[in-house]
């Protein structure tokens, strides 16, 4: 009899073993091998053993008596050190072991993220029963803390897992979203809502930098600073096909063992199979193909034909409640087109991608009922072309809803804000309806909502739509953009209301129709989110205009220019200096004044941005913004220190308030101007806010413009100090921020809310206070120099071109 | 095909673009959301803006200087405006991005 020896007893030898015996029985003598100290289990069930929904005896595949029933020779907990290829033996703890075929199927071993800390006794992978023990275990003190390092399927499994057993547990992820391999942001934005609200935390761009503690783990420090306690630390950040054998024993291995059509390594006495395998550059990860694999190779040792073709995998996570789908194909090749579904009010989001006639991926969320169904679609390569405007909605189809405006409005709670200035809530607004308010003007008047700024009304008229039904219509305001039906204000207001952090989370919430929005609606969300939440959200470079991204205006040639901050219009020899050799270091075209009291070097290469910039800095230069939706220029007249009619220190107020204001991101841009007396030689008077001084004190005017329109400034009030101008600058600056929308400068915006209601925001103390403060708040983490930031070493090279090829193109 | 390996998915941002110099002028190569990955002429037809610097929305990207909106996929222009821009054949393997680089000498040698 031929001596078949197995290394492993894992799924995928399992199943191997099963086929085999069906096909042939007494073929082989047969030697399993196997490093953990019992027979083969069902692996992916250790999630439900450790959320104590199964217990292990529930998940063995084959017992004892299965493996002497089959005449198996058993050498559990020994593991397999070496493969003699010359001599056909392998090397374990007990001696050798001769064959004439030898299987490999040691599966992966999980990758350990190498910091400071990984040794320590409560670290653990999830790959076996020991591992799934040790968590069960380390759950079993009351109040531990779990760090699960990886968002992927493994770690949300094991969070999910350890939550139920009671512990606080905390999900450090490094991409953006969660499963960001299965899911795209808008699924993985609503995965992660769903676990929140099951207690677990989520840290997405989470770097580890190290686990902290003597002895045992205390707590896991990443890379931005963060800390999280832990008395437990579970690594699942991926799995490397477990080769060392294989590459001991000089077979060919590439990623993982390489194998023929037949399982066969390049040795053709030996096969491998499973997780351990690279099958034409490709490896496996899920049990679908590898049972294909298996049954491959049992075909192959008894001696008919078979070829493996690897299948199409779907992805499904292990979260009882937890409603995900992923399969196929969202990578590579043109060609393609999206589907998108979104109900908002129920959590639901799809998307079907197209090529040609075929469905080739799909992403679900909150609704996979039609999973399979659609799965069916992509493994059969079925032509779609006469169900697609309809395929969304799956094969009970007949009739789906298009997405409603109204569902965002509807999903709020009955204590979500819609009147700002007021404080108005949605519940206070229905009850006043449902008590005979059925016109604007009555519900205006009851709730005082939209009465004052008005820039809700449009929300107003969704909830009295949603209460009063056909009976009352909307009047249809322009929406923003063709990815949603909102208006900008509606957008802010429910940005606010419900709580949306995030760009994804304000798509899938309000119901967006497209996959990642236009270029118009991204950098308005993006203003509004980072004006919103300056604490909870970051800047998202990619919803920038290029201008705002590149930190210059672009030129015409793609070229950029570089205007450095003079505050108030004043520079010093030293200054100049430096301007004049960066000028000839990067040999600057242009050199200009230009109408904001200031010097443009126009005409600098992308490559270069990083290298003038850090010589400015050297000479204590920052940007001057001339490119952003914020604080432009503060022009200023000398005033009292040398002019003749000067009535205070205009320059100096200018500079102290250019330095207050600069870095902050508006609606859109924002320029003062500052005059010593009402001469006005700063042009005071048509700019975003102008100051002018008098012998009483100061005259702030706003609402100016001299561009496509010009405006004269209308007066808002007068100060008695320079303090108080600063405060009344600041707080109106910050009820533009929140208010206006988006592109929209101070005169329009004020044009749609009213000088008075402006003047009565600024009039009220304590309110002129808090805007002050939550301008100051953003401020402190927004007032940076972009242009430092950029120019660090770390960030240089990518302002390179991500390769040069001139020469190999050439060849 | 000639696949030549150009540098690391991670080194384009999401919803970015980052150029490869060849002796055919820019190439703008473009990473989606859900990692696809792009290979366009970085020319705009219109007056030659760098799409490179557009902003990415799904599969498409709209140029910087007068706003026009490309198909990443076909380089067809989308909308009413009238062109396209040639496309390459990228590719991802093992986390690196691949050009074909034959397509690219066909450019030059026509
Ligand atoms: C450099 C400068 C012209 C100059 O050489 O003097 C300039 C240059 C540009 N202006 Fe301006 N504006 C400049 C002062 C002005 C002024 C005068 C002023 O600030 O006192 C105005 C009228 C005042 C006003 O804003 O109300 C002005 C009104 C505009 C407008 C019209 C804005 C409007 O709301 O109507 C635009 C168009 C826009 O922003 O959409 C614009 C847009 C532009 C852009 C950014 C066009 C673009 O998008 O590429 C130009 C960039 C050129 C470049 O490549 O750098 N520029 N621009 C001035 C820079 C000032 C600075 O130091 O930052
Ligand atoms: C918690 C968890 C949940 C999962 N959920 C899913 C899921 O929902 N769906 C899905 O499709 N897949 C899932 N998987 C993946 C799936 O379990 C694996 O793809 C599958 O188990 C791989 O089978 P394998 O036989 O290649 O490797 P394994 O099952 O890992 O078996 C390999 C065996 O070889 C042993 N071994 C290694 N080296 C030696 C040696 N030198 N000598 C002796 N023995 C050795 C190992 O100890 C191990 O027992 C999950 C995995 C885990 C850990
Ligand atoms: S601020 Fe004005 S818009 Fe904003 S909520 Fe109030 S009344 Fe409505
Ligand atoms: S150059 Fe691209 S739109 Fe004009």
């Amino acid at each position: 009899m031929e001596k078949l020896v197995i290394i492993g007893a894992g799924m995928a030898s399992g199943r191997a073993l099963e086929n085999l015996l069906e096909l042939t029985r007494g073929a082989f003598e047969i030697t399993l091998f196997g490093a953990e100290p019992r027979g083969n289990y069902n692996r992916i069930m250790l999630s439900p053993v450790l959320s104590g929904e199964k217990t292990y005896e529930e998940i063995v595949t084959h017992d004892a008596a299965w493996y002497a029933a089959q005449g198996i020779t058993c050498r559990f907990a020994e593991a397999v050190t070496g493969i003699d290829r010359v001599r056909r033996v392998v090397h374990s703890t007990k001696g050798e072991t001769p064959y004439d075929k030898l299987v490999i199927a040691t599966g992966s071993a999980p990758f350990i993220v190498p910091v400071q800390g990984k040794d320590l006794p409560q670290v653990t992978a999830y790959r076996d029963l020991d591992d799934t023990y040790k968590m069960i275990e380390a759950s079993s003190k009351a109040g531990a803390n779990a760090v699960v390092i990886g968002g992927g399927l493994l770690g949300l499994e094991a969070a999910a897992g350890l939550r139920l057993r009671g512990m606080e547990v905390t999900v450090i992820h490094l991409a953006g979203h969660l499963m960001e391999r299965q899911l795209d942001p808008a699924a993985g934005y609503l995965l992660q809502k769903d676990l929140e609200r099951r207690g677990i935390k989520v840290h997405c761009k989470g770097a580890t930098k190290a686990i902290l503690g003597d002895g045992a783990v205390e707590a896991v420090l990443l890379e931005d600073g963060t800390t999280y306690p832990a008395d437990l630390v579970c690594m699942a950040v991926g799995i490397r096909p477990e080769v060392r054998l294989a590459n001991d024993a000089h077979l060919e291995v590439g990623r993982g063992i390489t194998v023929d059509d037949q399982m066969r390594t390049s040795d053709p006495a030996i096969f491998a199979v499973g997780e351990c395998v690279e099958h034409n550059n490709q490896l496996f990860g899920l049990v679908a193909p590898l049972y294909d694999q298996a049954r491959t190779l049992a075909l192959t040792l008894a001696g008919q034909a078979a070829t493996f073709r690897p299948v199409q995998t779907a992805t499904k996570l292990k979260v009882t409640g937890v409603d995900l789908f992923s399969a196929g194909d969202f990578a590579e090749a043109p060609g393609r087109e999206d589907i998108v579904f979104r109900d908002p009010g129920r959590g639901i989001y799809k998307r079907l991608v197209i090529e040609g006639d075929k469905l080739i991926g799909a992403v679900m969320y909150g609704d996979t009922a039609d999973g399979s169904w659609f799965f069916g679609l992509i493994k059969d390569s079925t032509d779609i072309s006469t169900m697609r405007e309809t395929l969304i909605f799956g094969p009970a189809f007949q009739g789906g809803a298009p997405s409603d405006p109204l569902a965002a409005v509807a999903a709020l709670p009955p204590e979500a804000e819609i009147c700002g200035c007021n404080g108005v809530c949605k519940g206070k607004i229905v009850t006043a309806i449902q008590n005979g308010a059925t016109t604007l003007e009555a519900v205006r008047a009851t709730t005082k909502a939209s009465s004052s700024c008005g820039t809700c009304t449009g929300l107003v008229e969704q909830v009295m739509a949603l209460s009063l039904g056909d009976s009352f219509k909307v009047n249809a305001n322009p929406a923003m953009c063709k990815c949603t039906e909102h208006t900008h204000e509606d957008v802010r207001r429910l940005i606010k209301a419900g709580g949306l952090k995030s760009i994804p989370a304000v798509m899938q919430e309000l119901g967006w129709k497209t996959v990642g929005g236009c270029a118009s609606c991204r950098p308005a969300l993006n203003y509004y989110l980072l004006s919103d939440w300056p604490l909870d959200y970051r800047d998202d470079r990619q919803s920038r205009f290029v201008n705002e991204r590149n930190h210059g205006n672009i030129q015409k040639d793609g070229t950029y220019s570089v205007v450095p901050r003079m505050w108030g219009g004043v520079t010093t020899p030293n200054e100049l200096r430096a301007i004049a050799n960066a000028a000839d270091k990067y040999n600057v075209p242009l050199v200009k004044v230009t109408g904001g009291q200031r010097i443009d070097l126009l005409g600098i290469k992308k490559e270069d941005l990083p290298a003038i910039w850090s010589d400015l800095n050297a000479a204590g230069m920052v940007s001057g913004h001339a490119y952003a939706k914020g604080l432009r220029t503060v022009k200023t007249c000398v005033g009292s220190d040398f002019c003749r009619f000067g009535t205070q220190d205009s320059t100096g107020l200018g500079i102290k308030l250019e330095k207050m204001l600069w870095g902050s991101w508006t609606p859109a841009k924002v320029k003062l101007g500052v005059s010593g007396c009402p001469r006005n030689c700063a042009e005071a008077t048509c700019k975003d806010i102008g100051i002018v001084c008098v012998d009483s004190g100061y005259e702030i005017s706003v609402a100016g413009a001299a561009g496509m329109d010009v405006r004269e400034t209308v007066p808002l009030c007068k100060a008695a100090s320079e303090a108080e101008v600063m405060a009344i600058v600041a707080a109106f600056t910050q009820l533009y921020r929140e208010n206006a929308r988006y592109l929209h400068r101070i005169y329009k915006w004020v044009d749609k809310v009213g000088l008075d209601w402006c003047q009565a925001q600024i009039a009220d103390l304590s309110n002129r206070a808090a805007l002050q403060e939550r301008f100051a708040l953003s401020q402190s983490i927004y007032q940076t120099d972009p242009w430092a930031e950029h120019a660090a070493p770390q960030e240089r090279p990518k302002w390179q071109p991500l390769a040069d090829i001139t020469l190999e193109a050439a060849e | 095909m000639s696949w030549l390996d150009i540098g690391a998915l991670t080194d384009i941002p999401r919803e970015g673009a980052r150029v490869v110099k060849t002796v055919a002028g820019c190439v703008a190569v473009f990473r989606t959301a859900t990692d696809q990955v792009f290979a366009l002429n970085d020319r705009c037809p219109h007056k030659g803006g760098p799409l490179s610097e557009g902003i990415v929305h799904g599969t498409q990207v709209t140029c910087p200087l007068h706003a026009w909106v490309f198909s990443l996929e076909t380089g067809q222009v989308q909308g009413a405006d009238e062109g396209e821009v040639a496309t390459y054949p990228v590719q991802i393997e093992a986390g690196r991005i691949l050009l074909d680089t034959a397509r690219l000498a066909r450019r030059v040698a026509a």
